[in-house]
């Protein structure tokens, strides 16, 4: 499916003739693992609310075409609709919006910074309600340059936010180039430690390790911590042009690229839309 | 001679605090969060009541927004508590993003505003903030005038589904509309009416723009007042057939012009049925540190100021 998924994102990204291939290949394996085989979801009864279910929350909104992948092909809203994205009228906008309707969105993202605040909110609700699922964010590791994230690790290392699995994408790369040189981040595993955190690590590429360390993560929820998992993943990870540089951050794939990625991601028994 | 009278000055932030225990009392989604600033805001009896309701967030008011868009999200009626400029400035694109344009049922309380925050000075004095919140599409902008209107409003912005900047103030005012009253949102309360000019007032202004009539009248001038409660939707209707009788308008707000009432009342008014306006407010200036008094006074924002406005107003073709 993880390889259905890569189609699916560079099909939709050529199709529209912008936006972020690598970020959304790096991320197909961990998404397709998370939506098929960890996250207790329903597509045929998805609620805004969330009530009586596990919530995720993309805040690096411009990987949107992995999402809308997943939430395709776990049922959201029919396949073929992918082949809308970024176009006028479409509930598929460049970044994840609510007000298009689209089914298995609950927040709008883009703007960085705000989605591990945004999934500690619902987490508290939760609590609250005495609802035991959980809540999962994913971001950049560029992202985690923005201040607002150190806010929400603060506060959910100190408020002990034990329903709550961040995971950040480490794939070393933003638009400007190498993360550890536009802002290097230094210890990320000791600084979220610092924060009261768990912290986890794994391959994000191996779909195995990526479901055995969630569902570790999932027997760390309650237990007074919040838990992160810092993932390595390698920015277009599948097609061996777009691995590890930085210039497939925000771009399409141009008519021979595109097919030259999709012969190296084999057609599956799940069809492209 | 003023028609409505007093007994007792009071604070609007603290009409909201006795509006937010009524709300919580009615609708047990109702929870709070506050940003180190829990006693200034007068969320602290809402705390001591409702401690699992309530949500204390620290120095970090980006997290705050956004943490209470989640909450929103899951079905809570999140109020977020902090100082004007800190509710706005400091926070514009997580309420664009994660409340606005997410339609999140969040209501953004902001009391602290305006010059009569007084000693501390420009930085906490918010005057672009109902602006700010005006261009946002989608957002409600609701000021009461005194505590007992901020007490219903409070209530009526719990009530209300979708995203509302709530704004309030720190000194004590007239306490003058009635208690009972019952506040709708997008109503332009008429508090006098006057066949010479119409006077549309809001937050702290109000009870100035009535003293301001009482005045004319003493000149032979028959004001209109209208508390404008709602900034946005802006109740065109009550704007409209009170100018239609008139023929002029002058707004008073304790805001920068750019963006607030008189913005508002011109772009509704200059397409629809231009008529002779002037306006009262703080015109492209930051404030500074003084009295509340003082500072209304410095600024133009008065009962004289108000006069002035009108009389000019009335001599113009």
């Amino acid at each position: 499916m993880a390889t259905q998924v890569r189609r699916d994102v560079i099909r939709m990204i050529h199709s529209a003739k912008s936006g972020h291939t690598g970020g959304s290949l790096g991320c197909a394996d961990f998404m397709t693992v998370l939506y098929f085989n960890v996250l207790e979801h329903d597509a045929k009864t998805f609620r805004t609310d969330g009530k009586g279910q596990d919530v995720f929350f993309l805040s690096n909104g411009h990987i949107a075409p992995v999402w809308y992948s997943v939430l395709a092909r776990t049922g959201y809203f029919p396949v073929p609709e992918l082949g809308t994205l970024r176009k006028l009228g479409s509930r598929l906008q460049g970044h994840p919006s609510i007000s298009h309707h689209l089914p298995g969105i609950r927040m709008a993202s883009g703007s960085l910074g705000q989605g591990m605040s945004n999934a500690i909110g619902m987490a508290l609700a939760k609590k609250m309600d005495g609802d035991r699922h959980l809540v999962y964010s994913l971001h950049g590791d560029g992202e985690l340059e923005e201040g607002q994230i150190w806010e929400a690790a603060m506060f959910a290392g100190a408020k002990k936010v034990d329903n709550l699995v961040s995971v950040v994408d480490c794939n070393g790369l933003q638009i400007d180039g190498a993360v550890k040189d536009v802002m290097d981040l230094g210890d990320l595993r000791a600084k979220f430690e610092s924060f009261a955190w768990k912290v986890l690590e794994m391959n994000g590429n191996d779909v195995v390790e990526v479901e055995n360390v969630l569902r570790q993560a999932k027997g760390l929820c309650g237990q007074g911590r919040p838990v992160m998992i810092l993932m390595r993943t390698e920015m277009g990870h599948g097609v061996d042009f777009m691995r590890n540089l930085a210039k497939w951050h925000g771009t399409a794939p141009n008519d021979e690229q595109a097919e030259a990625a999709l012969r190296q991601l084999p057609e599956t028994g799940y069809g492209d839309y | 001679m003023n028609k409505y009278s007093f007994t007792e000055k009071k604070d609007t932030r603290s009409g909201f605090g006795a509006g937010l225990m009524l709300a919580a009392k009615e609708m047990p989604q109702v929870v709070a969060l506050a940003a180190d600033l829990t006693g200034s805001v007068k969320m602290d009896a809402f705390a001591k009541a409702y401690p699992e309701r309530f949500f204390q967030v620290g120095i970090a008011e980006a997290n705050m927004i956004s943490i209470a868009a989640g909450m929103a999200v899951a079905g809570k009626i999140p109020f977020t508590g902090t100082f004007a400029e800190f509710s706005t400035g400091r926070v514009y694109d997580q309420i664009r993003q994660s409340v606005a344009y997410s339609q999140a049922n969040v209501k953004i309380y902001a009391p602290h505003s305006g010059l009569t925050v007084g000693e501390d000075g420009a930085t906490h004095q918010a005057l672009e903030d109902m602006g700010m919140m005006r261009m946002i599409p989608g957002m409600t902008v609701v000021h009461p005038c005194d505590y007992n209107q901020a007490v219903q409003a409070t209530l009526a912005v719990a009530r209300h589904q979708g995203p509302v900047y709530l704004r309030c103030g720190r000194p004590t005012v007239p306490n003058f509309t009635p208690a009972d009253q019952v506040f709708e949102i997008g109503k332009g309360y008429v508090l006098q009416e006057g066949g010479d000019v119409t006077i549309i007032a809001i937050g702290h202004l109000v009870w100035p723009a009535l003293e301001a009539a009482a005045a004319l009248e003493e000149k032979g001038i028959q004001a209109e007042v209208i508390n404008m409660a709602t900034l946005k939707p802006l109740d065109t209707a009550c704007v409209l057939a009170s100018v239609r009788k008139t023929g002029r308008v002058l707004t008073c707000e304790e805001h920068q012009l750019n963006g607030g009432l008189g913005d508002a009342v011109a772009n509704f008014l200059v397409r629809n049925y231009p008529v002779p306006m002037e306006m009262v407010g703080v015109d492209d200036r930051f404030g500074q540190s003084g009295t509340p008094q003082e500072l209304l006074d410095y600024y133009g924002l008065n009962v004289p100021g108000i006069v002035a406005k009108a009389e000019a107003l009335l001599a113009r073709k």
